[in-house]
């Protein structure tokens, strides 16, 4: 982590990776959609509609990853003043956002035939909805201040704050009664889903991080390149003023 | 193409927003990495350069006796404009 401290040595590191994490995210998401829409049986009670399960919970999850993924670059930028923290944290929420936006919707798409309506206001629809308008909150803050380094203490405090919906999120369906199902992969006691429909849900969730991780050190190298763009742009302005005086 | 029972459109739906929305992330985040790269080519060329960018070895220098004043040397014109106008 502190060798990956130096920007330029983190530059090096994600040109070496993205080639090969490209093709780590092209076969798992190939493996994964013909899992997913041609092996995987129906669900005795949910039909087909059980198909969408295998992109809204990899959604879902990335959903709330990107966020404690800006809350643990908070405490970087923060405590440890880590050089790339706050371009973690600003990189993960355009994506964070994405992944939140698929699970509402296919979430209300799955909801419809399941439950006869595509919303209702219960503990964990609520809260991802509020995770959605939290990842909007972070970005409008990033394009409101243009000093990166105030924007960044500024988002890294919201963050913080926000994270504190994450078990909430998490521990909704067990501490209200809701519409929405129990927990049923992560749980005392081992996953309640049969394993047929299990496999191809954790590829596909293992293809969806794979391309999170890919667009998030995509985004950082472009916001590293932006930030170098600017400070050279300066210097330019600087030295035409100099050669003007 | 699958069977899909009764509530196909809600799955082709639910799986066509999901291609949509992370094909626009994918086009979005390729295309803003591609134009940072760009920018800071068009700015190199121009000749301005970070001070801890390496700058090219100039052949004329060849003394082994000052060699860090003359690489400060070439970082400090490495970051002055091409119009020759230099700080002084």
């Amino acid at each position: 982590m502190i060798s990956l401290a130096n920007p330029s040595r983190f530059l090096s590191l994600v040109d070496r990776v993205v080639p090969w994490l490209s093709v780590v995210v092209v076969i798992t998401l190939g493996i994964g959609l013909y899992l997913s829409l041609f092996v995987a049986p129906p669900d005795y009670q949910q039909g087909e509609t059980v198909k969408i399960m295998f992109v809204h919970v990899p959604s879902a999850w990335l959903g709330m990853l990107g966020y404690t993924l800006i809350a643990v670059a908070a405490l970087g930028t923060l405590i440890w003043r880590h050089p790339l923290a706050d371009v973690a944290a600003k990189t993960a929420a355009p994506i964070g956002a994405i992944f939140t936006f698929i699970a509402l919707v296919t979430g209300s798409l799955w909801g419809k035939p399941m439950w006869g309506t595509y919303w209702v206001w219960d503990a964990r629809l609520t809260s991802m909805l509020i995770l959605f308008l939290l990842y909007l909150g972070l970005i409008a803050l990033w394009q409101a201040i243009d000093e990166p380094g105030r924007a960044g203490r500024a988002a890294a405090i919201l963050g913080l704050v926000g994270a504190i919906n994450i078990p909430i999120i998490k521990f909704s369906v067990d501490w209200w009664n809701t519409l929405h199902q129990p927990e049923s992969i992560f749980r005392v006691g081992g996953p309640t889903i049969d394993p047929s429909l299990l496999i191809p849900l954790f590829v596909m969730a293992g293809g969806f991080t794979a391309l999170f991780v890919l667009l998030h050190l995509i985004a950082m190298r472009a916001e590293i390149l932006r930030r170098r763009v600017h400070a050279l742009q300066r210097t330019q302005v600087e030295h035409a003023t100099l050669a003007e005086a | 193409m699958p069977d899909l029972g009764t509530h196909a459109s809600f799955i082709i739906a639910a799986y066509a927003v999901t291609f949509v929305a992370v094909g626009a992330l994918v086009i979005a985040t390729l295309e803003d990495d591609r134009k940072q790269r760009r920018k800071l080519a068009e700015l190199e060329r121009l000749g301005i350069r970070r001070r801890s960018a390496k700058v090219p070895a100039s052949p004329t220098v060849k003394s082994r006796a000052k060699p860090k004043a003359a690489n400060t040397q070439a970082k400090r014109k490495a970051v002055t404009p091409r119009s020759g106008k230099t700080r002084s």
